[in-house]
């Protein structure tokens, strides 16, 4: 099985090596790749949309409806996960508690746990001891990684940036703390139920602005539509409401990303994560 | 000997997509456990993604945002100027391809979900046979 998987590599590489060598030379600006469609976008994209970063008036605009579905995409990766790890809730068997004035651990069974109690400190299975400079170090960087995030949201139309990476910043934020600290403290403060409720909702809003493009008499998703609402001329709405989109897009992903760590560090119990 | 090493060096992008996406595709295909699999889908997916972002590359050209400068005047008049300054003079050539970072900026998000996804199933396949190794998973699944 082996030799025969090896041979299989070996002449798929050798085949591939064999012919790309007739591909255009790496960085050939007349390669054809570089000289059909893009030319277009480059030296149309202001006129059209107003927003200088091509990336993102492609994405957002002259692709619009690829990442609609894009953004669907990612929200059916997150409900698959939920559906596959969550829709079966087992009863969790016993759980661990530290006594702290004594410091001995306790392995407790049935149904009566101490709920905020002062003298028990819940405990993971695989407790790794408290880190003090873990923990705060990323109490300090949190904010600044969210701030930054929403930088890369709102800046995306003049520097490399938009929603999907603003998102997947603004998400990581909230997985960082569920690593430092414990998951059972991030789904306090960012629960399942805000996640599944926002990732819809980033959805909504993408959608939703499209379909305002159809109330105000245009085709759907065409943001020019949209000039009385921002009370500006027809290129700079196209601007607007590609940001309305992007905001819908980072609100999607951010949800969907914790939301995906949830049910993947805890196999769906969300109750002992990583 | 010479000419064959520049024409490698002038394709050095396919070269090593080609090395990548071959170790991707020998994970997925050789290797017994689940895991590993998954991780050879993702390298094999990083190859596509390199493959893509190393055509939009032109040499000499910079990042794929036009050149524009909201000095304070330009600021305070509105999108309009901006616009106008900006169009003067635009060169193809200045500006790297932005198709291909368009497509892989999605691609790149889908395939973390997707990923998720696989996981998640293989979570369930853990869960059932207590093993993510796929020829004890056969066997359970021929003994019954």
């Amino acid at each position: 099985m082996k030799i025969l998987g090896k041979l299989t590599i070996l002449l798929c590489g050798v085949l591939l090596m064999f012919f790309t060598m007739e591909f255009p030379d790496w960085g050939d600006p007349e390669s054809p790749a570089s000289t059909h469609l893009s030319p277009y976008f480059i030296q149309h994209t202001m006129e059209d949309t107003a927003v200088p970063n091509i990336v993102t008036s492609v994405l957002a605009d002259y692709r619009g409806y690829d990442t609609m579905f894009e953004t669907t995409v990612i929200l059916t990766a997150g409900l698959a996960c939920f559906l596959l790890l969550r829709i079966e809730r087992k009863k969790v068997p016993h759980r661990y508690y530290r006594h702290e004035p004594t410091g001995v651990t306790l392995r407790m069974e049935g149904d009566k746990f101490p709920r905020n109690s002062e003298v028990f400190q819940r405990m993971d299975a695989n407790w790794v001891p408290y880190d003090f400079i873990i923990s705060r170090t990323c109490r300090l960087i949190i904010p600044f990684i969210q701030i930054f995030a929403l930088y890369v949201v709102a800046h995306g139309h003049h520097s490399p940036g938009g929603g999907f990476q603003g998102g997947v910043l603004m998400g990581a934020s909230v997985i960082l703390f569920a690593i430092s600290h414990s998951l059972r403290a991030a789904i306090k403060s960012f629960s399942e139920k805000t996640a599944a409720l926002l990732s819809v909702t980033g959805v909504f809003i993408y959608a939703g602005t499209g379909a305002l493009c159809l109330i105000f008499g245009e085709v759907f998703l065409n943001y020019s539509a949209l000039a009385p609402l921002f009370g500006s001329d027809r290129v700079m709405a196209r601007s607007h409401g590609i940001l309305m989109v992007e905001i819908g897009v980072a609100v999607a992903v951010t949800a969907v990303m914790i939301w995906i760590y949830y049910n993947l560090s805890s196999a769906g119990k969300q109750d002992e994560g990583l | 000997m010479e000419s064959i090493f520049a024409l490698v060096l002038a394709k050095a992008n396919y070269v090593a997509y080609i090395i990548l996406m071959m170790v991707g595709l020998y994970a997925m295909i050789v290797k017994n456990n689940l895991i590993k699999k998954i991780v050879g889908m993702t390298i094999f997916q990083t190859a596509v993604i390199l493959f893509y972002v190393s055509i939009g590359c032109k040499r000499g050209a910079t990042i794929p945002i036009l050149e524009h400068h909201a000095s304070p005047e330009t600021a305070a008049h509105g999108a309009e100027k901006i616009v106008a300054h900006a169009m003067d003079a635009v060169n193809v050539t200045h500006y790297i391809n932005p198709l291909p970072h368009v497509l892989m900026l999605t691609a790149i998000v889908v395939g973390v979900a997707t990923l998720g996804v696989a996981l998640a199933l293989a979570i369930k396949v853990y869960n059932t046979y207590g093993t993510v190794e796929e020829d004890e998973i056969n066997q359970q699944l021929r003994s019954g």
